[in-house]
């Protein structure tokens, strides 16, 4: 944040494309993201690689942190804009709800509804982008998530198991729609939202 | 104090009738019983006696409350609102006692308390503190009862929990004041009575901590001395409370930290039966104390002589503490709801103001004041008494309808499951990243961080190396799944499985084994009619599915030696290594056999319960087969086999059809194959329950035993399976592949004992069946039996390099004469393989 030279020119960006930005993300939190998107981009080069991502320490250490990082890269791309940056943060924030003064429920589908939020936590499972968590794909989520101490044979029993629990059509793989039931007891808006992003 | 065990009479009678206890709490109950109980005892004794004395309220009622609720308490949800509580249990004690001190003054001041209240400001405040807290065994002990939501329900007991510290160092501080007299006290004096409040509260968390640690640390060592596992939680957890209570800090949040901080390590430390003492003893130690100390009020308020009426002083108490309660919550959750992801609606605020439950610390710490320093005293204690029992009573009565008439969000209890699990981490863990991304340090950032530190050191020191898997909690979730499906498994009556169900074989269920194949001879020797109902189950699962019961059968009685030993030796805690492995092996076991069952249940719905098994095997073998096919190519061939036969056997294959028809159907045509899938079966099971007793079905069929209890001892994953089946491919196949598979067996023969199976095989299959194979049954006798046997070292080897423990070995070794001999009496015909049989399994249980 320290390093905002250009902050004459966040209004600017901001102004450029408000809504195509961030959709719904109060000014004060694009403002941050803004600095924090500058930050990032330490040599000032308008945009973030995954470099720059990298480099944040603690996402090293995050066992998820690879795949996080690679859907901020939607289709392969190498360059993160700022617009890009804020569309995948605004997933995350909170779902405004009647006791809040600041909605606005204009957007028939805002990012940050639950299945997007939803959406955000599959394709991290779905590596191959067929729309279904295979056995394998959830076996290596498993495998990250889970740590040393259980053998793989145990590994793939969970998986399995895992699997066959959301698997509804019986075709061994799970799709969005069987990942998103077997979550719906479960308050994804809650759950999935920050609440500085707000 | 014989009369305790009446409160207990009590309760289970309070318990049994529902339509009471729906209505009222059972604290109210309790309260009332005592009241009752307390006039008798004054009506007899002429005096009161059996008061609740402050001393044993503190010493010994209160810490096993304390400590069964830190223990249990759900410390994620606990964390999550860690803030809120916190400014609950501090911000908002603080106000109640203050607000309500200074009212209650000005309500003197106003004249409407009677003047014979002799009181100042300062002990208008002293009362203030004590009566302002609110109680964590009344609001455990309603809010039980009601099942608000789980945010709720944790921000009120946190807040009962961790505003003792506050309540405590208000009590002392303006007790001290009191004590030394307005006019006395310094400025300085207040600066130490906030300093000490830091020093109480964070003194008495660290105590907890350090105990916390300690118990970590020590369970980790407890390996060869289980006994006293359950004793170090209860002992050291006392020994927080013990010492923060003679350091005058918080005895209260030093237990809960304790609890809190230690069960991670502990309950991943001890063992599972130390587990289970340790959360009975607890939840029935709580219990009694919640169950006394409300009784003891009850009695307590019996005794008038102690307690003096003021209609003002009440009534304004009464009218003081539910404004300013309610109040300070609305105030309170205004400002902490512009920080809260999810903010606390009306409807919360009512129940968290209505919840403030005042109870028996109240109680305990009004009898504890000076009658010689502070007049009031009196005045003080029937207050206090009519706070209780209307915060209890009343409160506690209404409340469940009132969460009811505002439709207060309930907890909603659905199972866990492992995909919630697994997205519930995955969550945090992308929460995590999206905070580091963002830069900014909230909760999941530090949490994060905090589980990384606890994973890199907490972890590696506070645990055993053996105990990290259960510390992982989508294993935990795994585990206890697989559990619950046993358990339900068996009390649907899955007769085939009955009591391989559970982890630990024991005695009981070798008998059962016993009389079952008792029932097989019968029937056996009886006529082809069976009227009898398990045994009609069982027909029609065929012939596959009673070899395979019966090698099962034979493996249990392989097993017992090694068993019974463990059985003997479990009595002594010296023998813990042995009985760990075991556990260990046939938790995994038990681990893959439910999968499978999982599996088929899933996928094969139409199946009656009682048939578990047949549908475990096609449906492992389709797993199996599948690998195969990918592998070798020797799969299709077999399938032209089976064509023909599928036919014969369609009653028997009938089940296995929906998910897998070809294998099965090959299997069965083919006598030889089908014994191989019977003791793929088998060996499934066996590896599994490890417990091997039951075999309710019935057909005796010794052959595939031999395969099966080679490989028996042989247990690993699917990966194996697959390479198992293919052995059965090719025995079947063969003609030609034959020389190859002899060549490369021949060496492995030498291990295996002189195969035999082909001949009972074919006695047992039905007429037709034998028809159509015997042209090939004689052709693949010799050399298919032979790949058959020969497989299983093999396969044992690959298996052992699998499996973790090394008891593999031995109990290989074990099954090794026993193998040889039933080689033998394979050809005998069905009869004398029964009787075999039998004999068999009472040598074995000998």
């Amino acid at each position: 944040m320290e390093r905002a030279p250009g902050s004459g020119r966040v209004p600017r960006v901001l102004a450029e494309s408000p809504s195509a930005c961030a959709p719904a993300v109060s000014q004060a939190s694009l403002l941050r993201l803004y600095h924090r998107f500058r930050a990032l981009d330490w040599n000032e080069k308008g945009y973030l690689s995954r470099v720059d991502l990298q480099q944040i320490g603690a996402l090293a250490v995050n066992p998820l942190g690879d795949r996080i990082i690679d859907s901020f890269f939607p289709d392969g791309s190498l360059h993160l804009d700022f617009p890009g940056f804020v569309r995948v943060l605004a997933r995350f924030r909170p779902v405004d709800d009647e006791d809040n003064g600041n909605r606005d429920p204009k957007e028939p589908e805002p990012l940050n509804s639950r299945m997007n939020k939803l959406r955000f936590a599959f394709q991290l499972y779905d590596l191959d982008r067929d729309g279904k968590i295979s056995r394998q794909e959830m076996l290596q989520v498993l495998r990250l998530m889970v740590g040393v101490q259980v053998t793989e044979e145990q590994l793939e029993s969970i998986a399995d198991r895992t699997v066959q629990e959301a698997d509804e059509d019986g075709d061994g793989a799970v799709s969005f729609l069987e990942f998103a039931k077997s979550l719906e007891k479960m308050n994804i808006e809650q759950k999935m939202s920050i609440r500085i992003l707000k | 104090m014989k009369w305790m065990g009446f409160p207990y009479l009590e309760k289970a009678v309070f318990h049994l009738s529902r339509k009471v206890t729906s209505l009222v709490p059972e604290s109210c109950l309790l309260i009332l019983l005592g009241l009752v109980l307390g006039g008798i005892v004054l009506a007899v004794a002429k005096k009161a006696e059996y008061q609740l004395e402050p001393g044993t309220f503190f010493l010994f009622l209160l810490p096993p409350i304390v400590l069964d609720s830190g223990y249990f308490m759900p410390s994620r949800l606990f964390f999550d609102n860690l803030g809120a509580i916190l400014t609950y249990a501090v911000v908002g004690t603080l106000w109640n006692a203050f607000t309500t001190g200074a009212a209650l003054w000005g309500l003197q001041q106003a004249g409407l308390v009677a003047p014979r209240v002799q009181a100042g400001l300062l002990d208008f405040l002293l009362f203030g503190s004590l009566i302002s807290a609110v109680d964590p065994v009344a609001v455990l002990a309603v809010f039980e009862e009601v099942h608000v939501n789980e945010t709720l329900f944790i921000i009120v007991f946190g807040e009962s929990l961790l505003n003792d510290a506050v309540t405590v160092v208000l009590y002392k501080v303006c007790n001290s004041f009191v004590e030394m007299g307005s006019a006395n006290v310094q400025a300085t004096d207040y600066l130490k009575g906030v300093a000490s409040l830091f020093v109480v509260s964070l003194g008495g968390a660290a105590v907890g901590l350090v105990f916390a640690f300690l118990l970590a640390l020590t369970t980790r060592f407890t390996k060869r001395v289980r006994i006293i596992e359950p004793l170090l939680v209860f002992l050291l957890a006392y020994a927080a409370y013990l010492t923060a209570e003679m350091a005058s800090l918080s005895a209260i949040l030093a237990v809960t930290m304790c609890g809190l901080g230690c069960k991670k390590y502990v309950e991943a430390n001890i063992s599972h039966k130390s587990r289970t003492a340790v959360k009975y003893t607890m939840k029935t130690l709580a219990s009694c104390a919640e169950t006394i100390i409300f009784m003891l009020l009850g009695i307590s308020a019996v005794d008038s002589s102690k307690w003096a009426w003021d209609s003002g002083l009440v009534l304004g108490t009464l009218f003081f503490i539910l404004f300013f309660r309610a109040l300070g919550v609305v105030l309170q959750t205004w400002v902490l709801n512009q920080f809260r992801l999810v903010p606390l609606d009306k409807i919360d605020q009512v129940v968290m103001s209505y919840g403030g439950l005042r109870g028996a610390v109240a109680f305990a710490l009004v009898i504890l004041l000076d009658r010689t320093k502070i007049p009031a005293k009196d005045y003080f204690v029937a207050t206090t008494i009519v706070v209780v029992f209307f915060t209890v009573i009343v409160q506690g009565l209404t409340i469940k309808p009132l969460v009811k008439w505002l439709k207060v969000k309930r907890s909603e209890h659905h199972k866990p499951t492992l995909n919630q699990e697994l997205h519930e981490h995955t969550f945090d863990h992308i929460l995590a990243a999206v905070e580091d991304v963002v830069g900014h340090h909230g909760y999941h950032y530090w949490r994060d961080r905090w589980e990384q530190f606890d994973k890199k050191y907490l972890s590696q020191l506070l645990m055993r190396r053996s105990a990290y898997r259960i510390r992982d909690q989508i294993w935990d979730v795994y585990y206890r799944l697989n559990i619950r499906d046993a358990i339900s498994f068996v009390d649907q009556g899955g007769h085939v499985l009955s009591s391989t169900g559970l982890t630990l074989p024991s005695m009981p269920s070798r008998n059962s084994v016993a009389e079952t194949s008792v029932t097989n001879l019968l029937r056996e020797s009886g006529s082809g009619a069976c009227l009898d109902l398990q045994v009609i189950d069982t027909v029609r699962s065929g012939r596959d599915r009673e070899d395979a019961v019966m090698h099962h059968l034979l493996c249990g009685g392989l097993y017992k030696p090694r068993y019974r030993y463990k059985a003997s030796c479990s009595r002594h805690f010296i023998s813990e290594d042995a009985q760990e492995r075991q556990d260990k092996e046939v938790f995994q076991q038990n681990m893959k056999r439910r999968l499978e069952s999982f599996k088929s249940t899933k996928h094969n719905i139409c199946f009656t319960k009682s048939k578990p098994r047949p549908r475990k095997a096609g449906r492992k073998k389709k797993d199996g087969m599948a690998n195969t096919e990918a592998t070798n190519g020797k799969p299709p061939r077999d399938l032209g086999f089976q064509d023909t036969a599928a036919v014969i056997l369609t009653v028997e294959s009938e089940e296995e059809e929906d998910s897998d028809s070809s294998e099965t159907e090959k299997e069965d045509d083919e006598g030889i194959i089908f014994v191989a899938r019977a003791t793929s079966e088998v060996l499934q099971e066996g590896k599994v329950s490890g417990s091997l007793e039951v075999c309710p079905s019935p057909r005796i069929i010794p052959p595939s035993p031999t395969c099966a209890e080679k490989e028996l001892p042989w247990k690993s994953g699917q990966g194996d399976l697959a390479v198992y089946v293919s052995s059965e491919t090719t025995k079947i196949v063969p003609v030609d592949m034959q020389t190859g598979w002899n060549q490369s067996i021949s060496s492995l023969e030498s291990l295996a004992s002189p195969p035999c199976t082909q001949a009972p095989a074919m006695t047992r299959l039905p007429p037709r069946s034998l028809v159509t194979e015997e042209p090939q049954a004689p052709l693949n006798l010799p050399s298919d039996l032979r790949p058959s046997f020969a497989f299983p070292p093999s396969l044992a080897k690959a298996g052992r390099s699998h499996s973790e423990s090394s008891a593999d070995i031995p109990q290989q070794q074990e099954l090794q004469p026993l193998m040889g001999h039933e080689d033998h009496t394979h050809l005998s015909p069905g009869t004398a393989n029964s009787h075999w049989c039998i004999q068999f399994n009472r040598g074995g249980r000998l």
